[in-house]
């Protein structure tokens, strides 16, 4: 796919920030898009990740900052100047060309030759699935056939850089995972840069070979996606990455002889050395303990024994989610459907302490 | 079996009094103008007691020089000040979709034309072409220049009815083009950005094919209203000189009052009546046939999921 002589650059944000008006979307950041990976920007509406997106496009104006390809300022760049492509999450297909046509525009403004463009749009379109459609026109297609019209005009460009503005947000669920398979194959057969922005940390989790969590205009944190998972910096990325959710629990910090315990409204667990001698410092005695629902074992014998109501049991095929209470707070665990357990019932589970998170109650910050 | 009946009937006896009003207020005037075309028919007589003519009207019409000379000014007229003006309002709604401060105020203003009423905007301009006083010729002669014979030349003439028409009806392209510019899908012109469009190139590639059916209504619009334009050149040239703005409403009037030949102004109108039926028809076939391709394309995206 790469061709010789094609660049891809490295990309870096330098204290780059966005206002409209007086209202300052962005205050000033700093990111490296390192050349040739996929980063995934995510985080809820509103944290700031498409106008990131978009002021790296030139779609949008910088505030403040700068932003580099490789040590090049390009912010006072046109979009046509800046080596890439986009998918957008309407596709924004142009209506009145056919599929060839809107796969060629931009080809044909750069006025590569006829045999060329034919070739290039022939071998995307084959990859792709959509030779049969090249003389539609896209009120013709079906919406997982738009989505991939828009790929394959992203793909003939070979750009050295690609965009994703939440391409998979418009299509239902079914299709949304069929083409969440197919990128993410396409991830590892293109060499290029590509930055993804979605708010569905699946597509994230599943895409990114790093990823970066914002929210409220603020870069929470950037790693792969199993440092995210394993090791998030603060409560918001723990709550936002991993499914079902994390629960957070109310709790204090309390030493008895050399082990640590956290205690709140309805258990009370002790944490392993590590994480203990770790804390027995910490100014902080008020917490958040955050426990994945997949931290948690049914049989009890293994782990720190905490005992919660199930109130529900959502039953998804293999695994079953159970919606128990501990205290006043409601406790999602994660178990295996082959040893189902009753609803109404108050039975005791097992903690894996090892997967305890424990956060700074006022800061969220993990300690 | 009775209240069926009755239910079947209610439509219809609720359109009645709208279907009688058309029938008196359109349909009447409309068939009474179509049997005085084949009438010799003198205003003092009533039209009774009008001589039956057949078709002589319509003959007599094609032969009249001075009845082609006015098809053709109307042609003439119409397809210029069409041309210029969706050049010049589809021009300035490209130039002004954006926004930037006291945009808005600038766009109400540049349709304030629109609103005047056409007599007005007649007066209006005849005292700018004044030979002496106008001024336009005062401009020039400040400025060294000799005047120019704005009403009194029939090219001028022409020009002038044509620049006043122009300065009415731009507005009316204007802002039909723009909210169609404005609701063009934005990401279709980002993704034209990203692709590597220039503005030009985004404007003839991208907004003017997606402007088109809005376009292509508008430009009808206006030529149906162009045929039948009126009061402005009968105040500022009332036909003249010669020949050279008498428009076909002009002459219609003027066959009528001037020179009591009800018939032969009856017929004339629908000579005009059969240009814009056309012309109507076209519109009705063009959207006809746009709204088929939406169908059938729809229809074809529904079948292939």
């Amino acid at each position: 796919m790469v061709q010789v002589g094609d660049h891809v650059p490295k990309i870096i944000f330098d204290q780059v920030s966005k206002s409209y008006g007086s209202v300052e979307v962005l205050p000033p950041f700093d990111l490296t898009f390192d050349d040739g990976e996929f980063t995934v920007l995510v985080g809820p509406s509103g944290c700031g990740k498409s106008t990131t997106l978009r002021m790296l496009a030139g779609l949008e104006t910088l505030t403040g900052g700068e932003i580099y390809f490789d040590d090049k300022p390009i912010s006072k760049l046109d979009p046509k100047e800046r080596d890439l492509a986009m998918v957008f999450q309407d596709y924004a297909l142009y209506p009145h060309m056919n599929i060839a046509k809107n796969m060629s525009f931009a080809l044909r403004l750069a006025r590569v030759s006829k045999s060329e463009i034919e070739e290039k749009v022939q071998r995307v379109a084959k990859m792709l699935n959509i030779a049969h459609l090249l003389d539609r026109k896209p009120a013709e297609l079906s919406g997982g056939q738009r989505q991939r019209v828009a790929m394959g005009r992203a793909l003939v460009r070979d750009a050295g850089t690609f965009l994703f503005d939440e391409p998979l947000s418009n299509l239902d669920a079914k299709l949304r995972g069929k083409m969440r398979a197919e990128l993410a194959e396409m991830r590892d057969t293109i060499d290029k840069n590509m930055v993804y922005v979605t708010h569905d940390q699946v597509e994230a989790m599943t895409l990114g070979d790093r990823i970066v969590v914002m929210s409220d205009g603020f870069i929470q944190q950037q790693g792969t996606p199993e440092e995210l998972f394993k090791r998030p910096v603060n409560k918001f990325v723990a709550g936002f990455i991993g499914s079902p959710t994390m629960n957070f629990l109310d709790g204090e910090l309390a030493q008895e002889g050399d082990a640590m315990w956290v205690r709140g409204d309805g258990y009370a667990l002790p944490l392993d050395a590590e994480m203990g001698a770790r804390l027995k410092s910490a100014a902080a005695k008020d917490v958040t303990l955050g426990l994945r629902p997949s931290s948690f074992t049914s049989e009890g014998t293994e782990g720190a024994p905490i005992e919660l109501r199930v109130i529900v049991s959502e039953y998804l095929g293999a695994q079953s989610v159970l919606v128990t209470r501990c205290g006043a707070a409601d406790v999602l665990v994660e178990t295996q459907s082959a040893a189902p357990i009753r609803s109404g019932i108050v039975q005791t589970f097992g903690v894996l302490t090892g997967e305890i998170m424990i956060f700074d109650k006022s800061t969220g910050l993990r300690l | 079996m009775q209240s069926a009946n009755v239910n079947r009937a209610t439509p219809y006896l609720f359109l009645a009094p709208a279907a009688l009003v058309m029938a008196v207020a359109l349909l009447y005037p409309i068939g009474y103008m179509i049997y005085a075309s084949f009438l010799d028919w003198n205003p003092s007589q009533r039209i009774g007691e009008a001589e039956f003519v057949g078709l002589r009207n319509y003959i007599n019409l094609l032969g009249d020089a001075a009845f082609r000379e006015s098809f053709y000014v109307t042609l003439k007229f119409a397809t210029v000040v069409v041309s210029l003006e969706m050049v010049l309002g589809v021009g300035l709604a490209l130039l002004l979709d954006r926004n930037i401060r006291g945009m808005s105020v600038l766009r109400t203003l540049f349709i304030l034309p629109m609103m005047i009423a056409p007599i007005v905007v007649g007066l209006m301009w005849r005292y700018m072409y004044h030979p002496s006083v106008g001024v336009f010729n005062r401009t020039l002669k400040s400025l060294g220049l000799d005047p120019i014979p704005w009403l009194s030349d029939g090219n001028w003439a022409f020009a002038s009815v044509v620049i006043a028409d122009i300065w009415q009806w731009t507005p009316f392209i204007f802002i039909l083009s723009l909210a169609a510019l404005q609701s063009l899908p934005q990401s279709a012109m980002e993704a034209a950005r990203i692709d590597g469009a220039t503005g030009w190139q985004q404007v003839i590639y991208i907004k003017l094919p997606l402007m088109m059916p809005v376009l292509i209504v508008t430009l009808l619009l206006r030529l149906i209203d162009a045929f039948k334009v009126l009061e402005v050149i009968l105040v500022l040239t009332n036909g003249g000189p010669g020949l050279s703005t008498e428009i076909l409403s002009l002459r219609i009037s003027r066959t009528a009052s001037e020179f009591r030949e009800l018939g032969e102004a009856a017929a004339m109108s629908n000579y005009l009546l059969i240009l814009l039926v056309i012309l109507t028809f076209a519109m009705f076939a063009y959207n006809k046939a746009t709204e088929a391709r939406t169908a059938r394309l729809r229809k074809a995206a529904e079948e292939d999921v």
